[in-house]
Formats: C-alpha cells, sequence, structure tokens
C-alpha cells in the first residue's frame, strides 16, 4: 500500500442548525486519486475547505503528511506541502501569466517581509522560484501564453493556470474543486492528461461532476449526500452501490 | 498584445518619458525662479515622497489609511524634540531617529490594525490616528495645540567638513529633490522584488495569497511600518523646512489630503502618487488666488473647487491622471484597427 499523505478523521462543519459536513473521515494516498462525487450541496466544497484550512472545523482531526494540521491555517498547512484549485477560477485576474506562477513559486522562497535585503532584489532572479515556475508552466501547456494577461485567457486556460499556480507550490497533496467546471471537450481531455500525468507524485483529492473523468481517474470513490458519506469504495463497487444509484436517480417507487 | 486592462505597476513609455522631463525640469526649476517658488516646489516634493509612502499601502497592498499622517506628524515631533534651543543637531542623527520614531509607532499601530480588512481597517488607521492626534493636541508638554518651533536646520557635517547647508532655500530643495529621486527608485525596485510581488497578490486578493503559503499577516506589517518610516522622512523634511510642528499636520486633514493626492495621480505605481501630489498642490494655488467677482471672493471658497474638483476628476479619471494616458492610449489603438 501507498504512503498515507493526508488522513482526515471524523470531520464535520456546522453552520448554525445546518452540518454542511458530517463525520466525514477521508484517507489520500500517494500515486493515487480519490474522487469525491455527489448532488449540488452535498458538501464537497465544504469538505475541501476544511482540509485546507480555509474553514474552521467544527469538530475533527486532520494529519498531513504525518503531522498534526487540525486548526491550523491556510499559509500553515500550505506549507506543510498541500496545494487546492479552487471550484470558481482564483487567480490574479491583473498579472500576467507567468506573474501568476512566479508569485505561487516565490511562496516557497524564506518568508522574510521584514527582511530589506529581500526588498531589492529582482523576484526574477530567484533561480529556484524560476525553475518551479518554468516546470509548472510546462506541465500546464501555458508556455505561449506566458506574457499575457490573466484576465485575456480562456476560460479553460484559466483553470489550467489555476493548476499550474497550485504546482508551482511543489505540493504533495493536491485538492481539486471542480478542474473541469465548464471546459469544452478538448480542454477537458487535455486536462483528464494532466491530472493523470500528477497521479504518479502527488495524493489527489478531485472534486468533480464530469462522471467520464472521474471513472477514467479515480482509485477510489467517496459519495456524499447531504453532507454524510453515503459510500466510499472502488469506482466498480460504486457504479452498482444500491444508495448511491438511488441518491443520484431517485428511489424506485413501486 | 491584446491587455485587456493594463496593469498598475507598468508605466507605459509615455509616463516614462514625462517623468524624465520632469525631473529635468525640477533640476533646472531653481536657476529661474525666486525663493518663493523654490520653497513651494520644495514642499510639492516632500508631499510628493508622503503621497508615495501611502501609495505603497493603498495602491499596492489594497490597504486604504485614513491615518497615515500620523507618522508624518511623529517624525516632525521627533525632530523638534531633539533639536536643541541654540545649536543645530546633525542630521545624521535627526533623521534616523525621525525615521525610526515613525517606523516604530507604525509598528505597532500596524501590529493592531493590519488585522483588519476593508472599511474597517479605514476606521481604525483613522481612530488610531486621531488619538495620536490628540495626545499631542491636549499636552502641554507635547506642545499642544500650539505645536513646536525648530529654531535650526540639522546640519550636514562630514568628518568635519560642512557638505551643505540647509539653511540655504536652494541647497534644500536639491536635497529634497535627492530625497524624492531615492524614495521613488527604492519603491521601484521594490514593486518588483518578491516582497512587492507578494504585496501585489494581496491587494488582488489575500486569500488566495494565504492558500498559496503566505503568511499575509507579515507582509502587511512589513509594509505598513516601512510605509510609515517614509512617511516619516516626509515629515522630517516638512518640518525642517518650516521650523515648525503642529498637531494639525498629523490631524485627519493630513491623511485625506495624501489620499486625494494618490487617487488624483492614480494609484499602485508610484509615479501617479508624484503626479498627483504636484497637481493637487497646483490645483489647491490655482483656487486658493481666484479673484474676487463682484461681491463674492471666489478664492476665499477655495475648499468648494477643490471638492468639486474631485468629483470631475472621479468622472472624467476614475484611475487618476496617469489612468488618462492609458485609456487616451487604448482609445487610439481601437481607432486604429
Amino acid at each position: 500500500m501507498n504512503e498515507v499523505l493526508l488522513c482526515a478523521q471524523h470531520l464535520t462543519k456546522r453552520f448554525g442548525g445546518l452540518a454542511a459536513v458530517s463525520d466525514v473521515s477521508i484517507d489520500l494516498w500517494c500515486d493515487h486519486i480519490h474522487a469525491v462525487i455527489g448532488p449540488n450541496g452535498a458538501g464537497k466544497s465544504t469538505l475541501t475547505n476544511l482540509l485546507s484550512g480555509e474553514l474552521a472545523l467544527t469538530c475533527g482531526q486532520i494529519s498531513l503528511c504525518g503531522r498534526d494540521v487540525t486548526g491550523r491555517s491556510p499559509e500553515q498547512i500550505s506549507r506543510q506541502g498541500l496545494g487546492r484549485s479552487y471550484q470558481k477560477t482564483n487567480i490574479f485576474l491583473p498579472f500576467t501569466v507567468s506573474d501568476n506562477i512566479t508569485v505561487a513559486a516565490l511562496s516557497r522562497e524564506p518568508q522574510q517581509p521584514w527582511n530589506p535585503l529581500r526588498w531589492l532584489r529582482a523576484a526574477s532572479r530567484c533561480r529556484a522560484a524560476n525553475q518551479r515556475c518554468a516546470r509548472a508552466l510546462e506541465l500546464s501547456g501555458l508556455q505561449d501564453r506566458r506574457n499575457q494577461q490573466a484576465a485575456a485567457l480562456s476560460h479553460g486556460e484559466q483553470r489550467q493556470l489555476e493548476i499550474a499556480m497550485t504546482l508551482a507550490t511543489e505540493p504533495k497533496v493536491l485538492l481539486l474543486d471542480e478542474p473541469l467546471a465548464g471546459m469544452g471537450a478538448a480542454e477537458a481531455q487535455r486536462m483528464v492528461e494532466l491530472l493523470a500525468q500528477l497521479k504518479t507524485d502527488h495524493a489527489m483529492l478531485l472534486v468533480e461532476h464530469d462522471m467520464d473523468a472521474v471513472f477514467a481517474l479515480a482509485d477510489h470513490l467517496t459519495v456524499m449526500v447531504n453532507g454524510e458519506v453515503i459510500a466510499s469504495d472502488t469506482p466498480a463497487n460504486i457504479r452498482v452501490n444500491q444508495a448511491v444509484q438511488s441518491a443520484y436517480l431517485g428511489e424506485e417507487t413501486t | 498584445m491584446s491587455r485587456v486592462k493594463a496593469n498598475i505597476e507598468v508605466l507605459p513609455r509615455s509616463v516614462q518619458v514625462l517623468l524624465a522631463f520632469g525631473l529635468v525640469a525640477l533640476v533646472i526649476f531653481p536657476f529661474s525662479a525666486t525663493d518663493f517658488y523654490i520653497q513651494s516646489v520644495t514642499r510639492m516634493m516632500i508631499l510628493a515622497i508622503f503621497a508615495m509612502s501611502l501609495d505603497l499601502l493603498q495602491g499596492v497592498t489594497g490597504l486604504v489609511s485614513l491615518g497615515h499622517a500620523a507618522f508624518f506628524g511623529l517624525a516632525g515631533y521627533a525632530l523638534a524634540y531633539l533639536m536643541p534651543q541654540n545649536v543645530a543637531a546633525s542630521l545624521w542623527l535627526t533623521l534616523p531617529l525621525a525615521v525610526l520614531a515613525a517606523a516604530l509607532a507604525a509598528l505597532v499601530i500596524g501590529f493592531f490594525v493590519v488585522r483588519t480588512h476593508g472599511i474597517y481597517f479605514i476606521m481604525v488607521t483613522m481612530a488610531f490616528a486621531q488619538m495620536v492626534f490628540y495626545l499631542f493636541f491636549d499636552n502641554k508638554a507635547l506642545g499642544s495645540s500650539d505645536g513646536l518651533y525648530i529654531n535650526f536646520k540639522p546640519s550636514v557635517v562630514l568628518w568635519g567638513w560642512p557638505m551643505m547647508d540647509l539653511d540655504n532655500k536652494t541647497t534644500f530643495y536639491y536635497f529634497v529633490l535627492g530625497a524624492l529621486v531615492l524614495v521613488y527608485a527604492f519603491l521601484r525596485r521594490l514593486l518588483w522584488s518578491p516582497f512587492g510581488r507578494a504585496l501585489g497578490g494581496i491587494r488582488i486578493n489575500e486569500q488566495r495569497m494565504r492558500a498559496l503559503g503566505y503568511t499575509t499577516f507579515g507582509y502587511k506589517l512589513s509594509a505598513f511600518t516601512l510605509a510609515g518610516a517614509l512617511a516619516g522622512l516626509a515629515g522630517f523634511l516638512w518640518a525642517a523646512q518650516t521650523g515648525y510642528i503642529n498637531p494639525e499636520l498629523m490631524g485627519f486633514h493630513m491623511s485625506a489630503h495624501a489620499v486625494m493626492m494618490v487617487i488624483l495621480g492614480g494609484m499602485g505605481n508610484f509615479a501617479g502618487a508624484i503626479v498627483g501630489a504636484f497637481s493637487f498642490e497646483y490645483v489647491l494655488e490655482v483656487f486658493k488666488d481666484l479673484p474676487t467677482l463682484g461681491s463674492i471672493d471666489l478664492g476665499k471658497h477655495w475648499q468648494l473647487w477643490i471638492g468639486l474638483f474631485i468629483v470631475l476628476v472621479v468622472i472624467v479619471a476614475p484611475r487618476g491622471l496617469l489612468g488618462l494616458t492609458q485609456s487616451w492610449r487604448g482609445r487610439r489603438k481601437a481607432g486604429d484597427e
């Protein structure tokens, strides 16, 4: 069995009386894609936000790369090796493509905002960051667009940029919230290939509505409905699972 | 190249040329002007430094401070305390200490205020500045509402050799011009450093920066402290020039003055702050000099005209005067196609 890089146990998030996520446990293995599916409002994005630290847990525990990160801030969790993308494209629109990725790559440099030496060195002179940036550009296939302003990219390219930024931080665990949302068929195909390629050295959580992509990529599937996990199994078993079928297709009335 | 909306940090060639001409004009200006005008332009340059220091917060980091004058004034007061009654203190002592005092105050105040966002940041910076204002306004020992006099200009002596005489208005003018150029060069360089890129990222999307692993608090606090220090430099120069410091210089009006200068010129690239400071001061003088028409003294109501002027600028040039050059270029390009 591969190494477990992220282990989340009994995660619960309540917004007032509403349990958006209740008692969800999930493990992410290296070299493994763990897909989370479920109808709208099932709590998939909330789960992602809990794992990345952007929402505070009501209860539960998360360990990342062998360390307990429960209750840590998003920046601490990110530096511990977690990268995420957003359901709604979340990039720096006024920056160029390479500036976007450079800012992401620079986040792995020493964080010394109070150090005057770091006020005067040009960002383009950071060799390690440049290498990370070049690699992320290459993986995402955005080299030709590098000097383009992010706002001028097509929707699909912006999604690619979003992933490229995440990759530039060299995470071990990737949380991808609907990376294929709103993509054309050709773009989606490219993205699926990229994700399959990334699988080899990452642990990946994939939240996605595109079932073709999910079944093509996932090694493990978790199905959520109303904040709860109703099934967690291999894709083949999920396909024939009664509870999942009724959740997606409705109950059969006789 | 199809740019949707030019990045505010990037200066178009036209602006670069404008700045170069401006610098040449500033260098030769004292040869053709009387002391009175040399002093007014010196004041404009000091305010330009002040506006640039605010732009680091407002335009680059996206933190609109309505209390920035507190640090401007504090450095002026620091100079007043450091200057003995009967002899000139050294610039090498007073300048670093005054800037340090402003930086320390900014560090302490920043520690509390940079946790807040948006409108709350505006309110809290204003509240802290008002506290500082009343601390000086109500305290006899701190000069109270009358302020303090500074009897001498700082002396600039290097190993026994009197380098320059700041009492000379032209010398002081060039000293301030040097400071202006240095601060501008420093800030432009900072803009493209890892620190500057991070501040830009925080302006656009702080949440995303945190998800990327940036401790944004440290970045914002550093920017706030640095901006406070540079405002302190401006305040020091102001106090040295006028030989007088009073609480008004750290008050709400002074802070708002800086915000307006930055908005007028265009935010986020420091060139706009300079242009804004010069044009705002110029327009201010023009309005104050308006003639009397019949029974109405137009000049006396300059504040009304300034208000109308600001409204006009916001309508015609929402991205500031520098933004105008860009939208003209954009329109011309659109016409070409």
